[in-house]
């Protein structure tokens, strides 16, 4: 059934740092590599070693530049893939049934073998992470890797989704975050995450952490600084006979 | 969002194919035996026509009988069972009509307003999706309900109504294209609260995920041709309601009826390529694209 359920028992999610991902894109390919030989249809690729190679992903990394009103940009690398909302509207467009969201822990999940690929579902998701399969015509989404969290061939460390457990820099994290007392609830109570398009009312689980403030010369200034100021001389010889020359133009 | 020529052909033609038959079923004098079964054939094959093809941009046609389940909840699973159920109705009153020249006038009604109700499930379909704001708002459906009464009268032999209808058809459509211009600026949605990196600064999209297309840029952020929409959007009307208009207002003639039709048909396709060609999908925000 479509419908969504009143309450789940666990909201399991994701929470990114912004901080601190550095874009390396590690997050894609294990996702990808995970997901394409494990549960549900692969992941295919379309023309990939062709002119105009695309494919299948779950999760994919943008990067922004952030231009503040004084100082430098900044570069914020911004992984992104399904969010697991309370209100997710990709589940109540199915016309068939096939996306449902699970009561015991909140992922939203596809059964594939009841998609009729009509792609409405990628339509109402604001967030664009669900990506219609090119080769077997069904729809596909990031399953929070519910075969290797609950996997008890897994050692325990492995028991993570893919693309938190490879993340070289400790930007991804995974946990219940309707557990006010869980790292990732307290993780995000301290650093401010925050919900991706609030506006579109999807109630996001996956929360993100905004970059932390840049730090700048405040303070005291080394009493060598003076010493250390930029020397212009005015040019002398041919140099200077140009600039009065070009200047006189 | 990506005009495919599958959903096009399906929201023009099953539209056209239920308003007739919506006219059919209210008419209180009726066509009766071979003209009847014309009539009904005619929208027939538009109706069913069309759904059918709504049917090929399936990634798994053979399973469609399963969007039949979910009638609680998703407005493509009611327009299956509206769909049907109209299909059903007005059949077995066409099928009195034609055969034993007998009309039963509820059945009619009741099939007619089956037929209303699929194209307004139709429009919920993209009405209710609050990640394309041009789309998302009540005048969708108004639309929808318009140009299908007003071609359906057409086609079904109604001049002035007919005229009437696309008259007002004309109208909201100009109406519904200078407020859905507005729509996505007034939804909120932007590309700082798509990343809440707002507070920081402006925020511009700096590299995609991949230098390759994918098939979210494919399907939802079509961008191609919109400089031409001014033109299209003229050519639309002037196709849709103008050209008819001067035609049917002519010195009667079949000749004359089916080129105006055919003006109308062809006027109605090149609108329903700017409905899906036009909408604009957050989910470009993200790309740095509209």
């Amino acid at each position: 059934m479509t419908t969504l359920p009143e309450k789940t028992t666990r909201s399991l999610g994701l929470v990114i740092d912004l901080d601190t991902c550095v874009g390396c894109h590690a997050c894609v390919i294990s996702c990808k590599g995970w997901n394409t030989e494990n549960y549900g249809a692969p992941l295919s690729d379309q023309d990939p070693y062709g002119a105009d190679p695309s494919g299948t992903f779950l999760n994919r990394v943008h990067s922004y530049e952030v231009q503040p009103e004084t100082g430098p940009a900044q570069l914020v690398h911004f992984p992104k893939s399904c969010l697991h909302c309370e209100d997710a509207p990709c589940v109540t467009v199915c016309p068939t049934g096939a996306s449902y969201k699970r009561v015991e822990d909140g992922i939203v999940l596809v059964n594939e073998s009841d998609c009729i690929g009509c792609g409405l579902c990628a339509w109402a998701c604001p967030y664009g992470a669900r990506e219609l399969d090119l080769a077997e015509g069904v729809m596909k989404k990031c399953t929070l890797c519910v075969d290797r969290i609950y996997n008890e061939n897994l050692p325990e460390e492995d028991r993570t989704p893919a693309c938190v457990r490879t993340c070289p820099a400790g930007a991804r994290h995974f946990g219940d975050l309707s557990d006010p007392d869980s790292d990732v609830s307290r993780l995000v109570a301290e650093r401010g995450g925050i919900d991706l398009m609030p506006e579109q009312g999807t109630k996001p689980v996956n929360k993100y952490l905004p970059p932390r403030p840049k730090d700048g010369w405040q303070g005291e200034v080394d009493v060598l600084a003076p010493f250390l100021e930029p020397v212009a001389e005015e040019p002398r010889g041919f140099l200077a006979w140009i600039d009065k020359t070009l200047e006189k133009l | 969002m990506h005009p495919a020529p599958s959903i096009i052909a399906f929201t023009t033609f099953s539209g056209l194919g239920l308003g007739l038959l919506f006219w059919l079923g209210v008419d209180p004098d009726p066509p009766t035996g071979w003209s009847a079964f014309a009539f009904f054939l005619i929208g027939y094959l538009l109706a069913v026509g069309g759904l059918m093809a709504s049917a090929l941009h399936l990634g798994r046609p053979e399973r469609a009988l399963k969007a039949f389940t979910q009638w609680r909840s998703s407005w493509l699973s009611r327009e299956a069972w509206t769909a049907c159920a109209a299909l059903v109705v007005m059949g077995v009153y066409a099928a009195l009509l034609v055969f034993f020249g007998v009309q039963v006038h509820v059945l009619g009604w009741l099939g007619a307003l089956l037929c209303l109700g699929t194209v307004f499930t139709t429009s919920m379909i993209y009405t209710q999706l609050k990640t394309v704001p041009r789309w998302h708002h009540w005048s969708t459906p108004v639309l929808f309900q318009l140009y299908a009464l007003g071609g359906g009268a057409l086609l079904s032999g109604r001049v002035t109504t007919g005229l009437v209808l696309i008259g007002l058809a004309a109208l909201a459509q100009a109406g519904w294209w200078l407020a859905g211009d507005q729509r996505l600026a007034a939804s909120g949605t932007s590309i700082e609260t798509a990343t809440g990196l707002g507070h920081i600064g402006k925020v511009r999209a700096f590299e995609p995920p991949h230098t390759g297309s994918n098939y979210l840029l494919r399907e939802m952020v079509f961008v191609v041709a919109r400089k031409h929409a001014r033109k299209l959007r003229l050519i639309a009307l002037g196709l849709m309601a103008v050209l008819p208009a001067l035609l049917l207002l002519l010195p009667f003639g079949h000749w004359l009826a089916l080129i105006a039709v055919l003006s109308h048909v062809a006027g109605v396709l090149v609108s329903r390529w700017l409905f899906f060609a036009e909408a604009e999908h957050v989910v470009g925000l993200y790309y740095g694209k509209r």
